[in-house]
């Protein structure tokens, strides 16, 4: 998500297939490098419900995640 | 005299000049301005920020749960437990407005965080989320590590920028629309969400 264009589509592929998660990886590493926090939605396996798992690295994000959605690092506000 | 009456003139004509040079000049300034073509406008979007939040908002529905998403669109902000305690405190999300702790057995109010989402980069030219990505951020933040979203933020006495009166308020519109959640979930049969 970006500031006055809300979603926008990074990179998209198969994790299953080597060049495009190799693209996937190396996009990941920009975005963290370029202050962005990254998060995967999930669901919770017992209670249910959802929530975000965060991810500092490409390993972290789960082989089935549907979507991982960066956002702009949180700071202190007044 | 004559001499007395020019020097007299002279006077008089430098100070209406002082007087009027400043209205001219403006007169001259709007004149120009009404002739000066206009800048091109075609990048300037008034629709953008619309669409954008239109956008967030799928996107915070298609991340939070149903209950929450409801909240969200029929309250204006999101009720999130806290992980770390039990359901001993929770959070209220309002968009672009620090995050609330309160004690929600008691509705005590705890702390304001202060918290933003800058983009350094500014490639579009706001530096602010659109509101549903605000709260969407933040919702991710706190439900995927809520102390690392905690040690980032300022935190402040309750009352500092949001309104107790007004947190009051929401608390009270809150347990309103669980009860009637639940009395519409009791109704179609599938037990409710049961009210703080």
């Amino acid at each position: 998500m970006r500031p006055g264009h809300g979603e926008v589509l990074i990179a998209e592929g198969d994790v299953d297939v080597a060049a495009e998660e190799e693209l996937l990886v190396a996009e990941f590493a920009r975005q963290l490098d370029s202050g962005m926090w990254a998060a995967v939605p999930v669901t919770d396996a017992r209670s249910g419900r959802r929530e975000a798992q965060m991810a500092r690295s490409f390993e972290e994000v789960p082989r089935d995640a549907e979507r991982v959605i960066f956002f702009p690092r949180a700071s202190g506000g007044r | 005299m004559v001499l007395a009456l020019t020097a007299t003139g002279i006077v008089i004509v430098a100070l209406l000049g002082e007087l009027l040079a400043p209205r001219i000049e403006e007169r001259v300034e709007r004149f120009r301005a009404g002739r000066r073509r206009l800048p091109e406008t075609a990048d300037v979007d008034p629709g953008r920020d619309r669409r954008a939040e239109a956008r967030a908002r799928l996107l915070l529905k298609s991340c939070v749960n149903d209950e929450e998403w409801a909240m969200y669109r029929d309250l204006g902000f999101i009720r999130v437990w806290s992980h770390g305690t039990g359901r001993t405190t929770a959070y209220l999300i309002y968009p672009h407005k620090p995050i609330l702790a309160y004690v929600p057995q008691t509705g005590r109010l705890l702390s304001e965080h202060c918290v933003e989402f800058p983009d350094e980069t500014r490639p579009y030219g706001s530096a602010r989320l659109p509101d549903s990505d605000d709260v969407l951020a933040k919702w991710m933040a706190l439900t995927g590590d809520e102390r690392r979203l905690l040690a980032s933020a300022n935190m402040h006495l309750p009352g500092r920028q949001i309104d107790p009166r007004q947190v009051k308020r929401d608390l009270w519109r809150l347990r309103q629309w669980e009860r009637e959640r639940g009395r519409a979930g009791a109704v179609a049969g599938d037990g409710g969400v049961p009210a703080f």
